[in-house]
């Protein structure tokens, strides 16, 4: 399997605060891979950093050999890393329909058409009634966001991401805050998703880390403390006294 | 020698008043996140309270020492009885509340002292120039730059130091857990911005002698204040201080030396340090 | 994306056909009506501008009076001092204005939220001082007399009448194109920008790129507008170019309901009769014009005809 993604010794710190120390972390094409640690560990920082939300102090981030460190948000997703927020970040006032083809637009649209009206690209409302199918949401697509459950905003969540057909989706905290009947269906939404595709996800729920992942990496105090398969995480001493025995 | 020294008197009598104004202004966004239109407004009112107070007892003295007064029980009631309610909208709203208040103020002004010029006379002590190693310098003028620094010290003390100061800063940073603390955060939001206008009402009537009072003076007043916000970033007070001096010096060098190009010279420094660090020289970012 | 809608159709044709038959109409009322809708239209102009950047892109701008008056003195002066044509003089001022949105929005769409209100405001004020202090071709604070308005194929722009058809003209223009712009896919862009700046970044969109777009595009309106206020007023001083008319633009936006077509038009309107009506009785009407604004903040953010899309007939929302 080929490596997509690659960091070397990157670190962050603000001040003093180090949130993100040497980390080496690789992702192959089409891996499912997991993200775990206590809180405060650096999760959403490093992906922070993955995503271009947030710049390294230092290290390198390799992409498809290419170093995105630093980069501009739009930048990385045009490369092909798209992510999703831990927690929801939506287009709260428009419809559910008009969300997913915004994504859709600047892919496969031509966003900087000024007189065509938006209702006459058809192709694109079409894609988004598409995503928005396979993530599970069928009816009632021309409701506001503001008017969705909390899990359906979630399944939104991802629709949006995967609108630029991305090689890398990041997946912050997916299951957030949701029931364990909503999070069944969202182990069932990732499992479904293409197998081309590679995850790198953060999650703090076992069960769907032990569902869904090839290999699991857990981050403490911003390093990486051990990366493996999920059995061997699992079995390890280390990993056990310092996260899975204590907090979840 | 004489000019260059005079034109460095000027340029930090600049940065004082300038510094009273925008240390307001940016201590109110620093720990309200609220920027204040309205406090050019503030400032004009200051003069107008010194100007009146000072006519009416004949003491200049007692106009400085109290002008400042009615401007921020007017800030205080401003704050508790309009600002609050806006807290959970976006900051925008904020802006636009304030800055219809500048329309009434600006009238109100107008309806009771009318749309002339008038002028604070300096006190006698104060008045005519001193000659220190050969240079002539206004005494008034020298007396402004000492009551700016006092009243920095005594704010940094204040903020810094006192235990008021550390309540403030709490109640800024987490009002919640301030309030389950036992502190007002009602009244201490109230009194911030009543200090932070406090602070330009000082200004005005500080100011009266130097620049007249006049209805006016606030829109005039209130875009190098922003322009010295922005340079020295938002919340800031360290930052307040140092770029109204650049900016007060800069200016005023600016006018003497190089009269065509000092009408850009603030403009451009400004866009030279937003374009290299957007959150200002001291500036804590805030989103 | 309703399926049909053909009564809601029907019925904004009928209201579109009424009001561009009341607007041909207006010269029968009288000059004094004629002129006075004549400056609304022309500041309604200015104001739908402004919306584009402050309703739909969501950037608060404090400086947009610099691309009014940049258009209206490049008129006047070609005018008074080349004895340019007006026709010529409205299209340099509409690509000077649009130059300088250019130029003041590359700077200022670097900074979001206050540094952004800041910096087009500090703009807009160095716009002015060099306008004041350039006395030999603006005429400084007392102005610039002079300008000669043009002709439209043999009729005369010093009529009243024809004047205020021009103007009633470019009004019907600008709010038809802003309508299909709004409705495009650059528009929706500028409203993802709005809703959500940073999704709209992590979905691949170079939001800078937009906003600055969104501020030409909003100058270059502006500049119509300032061109149409040259040929209506005939004069131009130094106010043309100062953040309080800004902030009056900003007062229409809000006052008429931001993030709508029409809302700036009724703020316009609203403005300037609360501004022509109290000053006939009293000098001071600012003070009213601010307690108006105050209770819009407060309790009508969605402006009045915000409000009226919210409550009334299901055919109007499309104004949004």
């Amino acid at each position: 399997m080929s490596v997509l993604l690659r960091t070397e010794k990157l670190c962050r710190s603000f001040g003093s605060l180090v949130v993100t120390r040497d980390v080496d972390l690789e992702v192959s094409r089409g891996e499912r891979h997991a993200l775990i640690g206590p809180n405060g560990a650096g999760k959403t920082s490093l992906v922070n950093q993955l995503g271009g939300q947030l710049r390294p102090s230092s290290g390198r981030i390799f992409f498809k050999n290419r170093d995105i460190a630093g980069l501009e948000p739009e930048a990385i997703c045009r490369l092909g890393i798209s992510r999703t927020f831990q927690k929801n970040n939506l287009f709260r006032g428009l419809s559910v329909r008009e969300n997913v083809r915004l994504a859709v637009q600047v892919h496969r649209g031509r966003p900087y058409e000024a007189f065509r009206s938006t209702l006459a690209d058809r192709a694109l409302w079409d894609r988004a009634d598409e995503l928005l199918e396979r993530i599970g949401l069928v009816s009632g697509l021309d409701r506001r966001v503001s008017e969705l459950s909390y899990g359906e905003q979630r399944q939104l969540e991802i629709a949006i991401a995967l609108a630029s057909e991305p090689e890398l989706l990041l997946l912050d905290e997916p299951t957030s805050g949701m029931s364990p009947a909503e999070t069944d269906q969202m182990i069932e939404l990732v499992r479904g998703l293409p197998s081309s595709l590679a995850l790198l996800m953060i999650e703090h729920d076992m069960k769907v880390v032990f569902s869904l992942a090839d290999r699991v990496t857990v981050l403490h105090y911003g390093e990486v403390l051990a990366s493996g398969p999920p059995a061997q995480i699992q079995s390890s001493e280390r990993v056990r006294e310092v996260y899975l025995g204590g907090a979840h | 020698m004489q000019i260059a020294v005079t034109q460095l008197v000027n340029g930090l009598v600049l940065g004082v008043l300038l510094f009273l104004m925008s240390a307001g202004l940016s201590l109110i966004f620093g720990l309200m996140n609220v920027v204040n239109v309205a406090h050019g407004s503030f400032f004009m009112l200051g003069a107008f309270f010194a100007l009146a107070l000072g006519e009416l007892s004949g003491s200049f003295w007692l106009g400085l020492a109290l002008g400042w007064i009615p401007a921020v029980i007017m800030g205080f009631g401003m704050e508790r009885l309009f600002i609050r309610y806006l807290y959970h909208r976006p900051h925008l709203d904020q802006v636009l509340l304030t800055f219809g208040f500048t329309f009434v103020f600006s009238d109100v002004v107008r309806m009771i002292w009318g749309p002339e010029i008038r002028n604070i006379p300096v006190p006698e002590v104060l008045s005519g120039a001193v000659e220190i190693f050969g240079i002539i310098l206004p005494k008034y003028r020298l007396f402004l730059i000492a009551f700016g620094g006092l009243i920095a010290v005594l704010l940094w003390l204040f903020l810094d130091r006192s235990r008021v100061g550390a309540m403030v800063r709490a109640g800024v940073d987490d009002a919640p857990t301030a309030a389950g603390l036992g502190i007002n955060v009602h009244l201490l939001f109230g009194s911030i911005f009543a200090l932070g206008v406090g602070l330009a009402a000082l200004g005005g009537a500080a100011a009266g002698p130097v620049l007249g009072v006049y209805m006016g003076i606030d829109g005039e007043i209130l875009i190098p204040a922003f322009i010295v916000v922005v340079i020295g970033g938002m919340g800031s007070l360290r930052g307040a201080f140092v770029s109204s001096m650049l900016v007060g010096i800069i200016d005023t060098l600016g006018k003497a030396y190089f009269p065509d190009l000092a009408l850009f010279a603030i403009y451009l420094l400004m866009v030279l340090v937003l374009l290299t660090r957007p959150h200002g020289l001291f500036g804590v970012g805030r989103t | 994306m309703s399926s049909s809608d053909l009564g809601g159709d029907r019925a904004r044709r009928l209201a579109a056909a009424l009001v561009v038959a009341a607007l041909a109409a207006v010269p029968l009322a009288g000059d004094y009506f004629t002129s006075l809708v004549a400056e609304v239209l022309v500041f309604a102009i200015f104001a739908m501008s402004l919306d584009l950047i402050v309703g739909y892109t969501g950037l608060l701008s404090f400086g947009h009076a610099a691309f009014f008056g940049v258009s209206a003195y490049t008129v006047t002066m070609l005018g008074v001092h080349a004895g340019l044509s007006g026709w010529w003089g409205m299209l340099a001022g509409i690509v000077m204005s649009a130059a300088s949105a250019w130029v003041i929005g590359f700077f200022c769409v670097r900074v979001s939220g206050i540094p952004f209100l800041m910096l087009t405001m500090a703009f807009s004020q160095l716009l002015y001082s060099v306008a004041v202090k350039w006395r030999s071709m603006t005429g400084g604070t007392d102005g610039l007399p002079g300008f000669v308005r043009p002709s439209f194929f043999g009729w005369s722009l010093d009529d009243r009448s024809v004047l205020y058809w021009f103007i009633a003209a470019g009004f019907v223009f600008t709010w038809w194109c802003l309508r299909r712009l709004i409705r495009s896919p650059l528009g929706s862009t500028m409203v993802g920008v709005r809703e959500n700046e940073q999704r709209m970044r992590a979905i691949g969109y170079p939001v800078q790129r937009i906003k600055l777009i969104s501020f030409v595009i909003a100058g270059a309106f502006a500049g119509l507008g300032g061109a149409l206020y040259a040929f209506f007023n005939a004069f131009v001083s130094t106010d043309i170019l100062h953040w309080v008319l800004s902030g009056d633009a900003v007062l229409m936006v809000i006052l008429g309901g931001a993030g709508t077509i029409t809302g700036p038009v009724i703020g316009a309107g609203i403005f300037l009769m609360l501004k022509h009506v109290i000053s006939s009785h009293t000098d001071y009407w600012m003070i009213w014009v601010g307690v108006v604004f105050i209770a819009c903040v407060m309790f009508l953010r969605q402006g009045v005809w915000g409000l009226v899309l919210e409550r009334g007939p299901r055919w109007l929302r499309s104004d949004r």
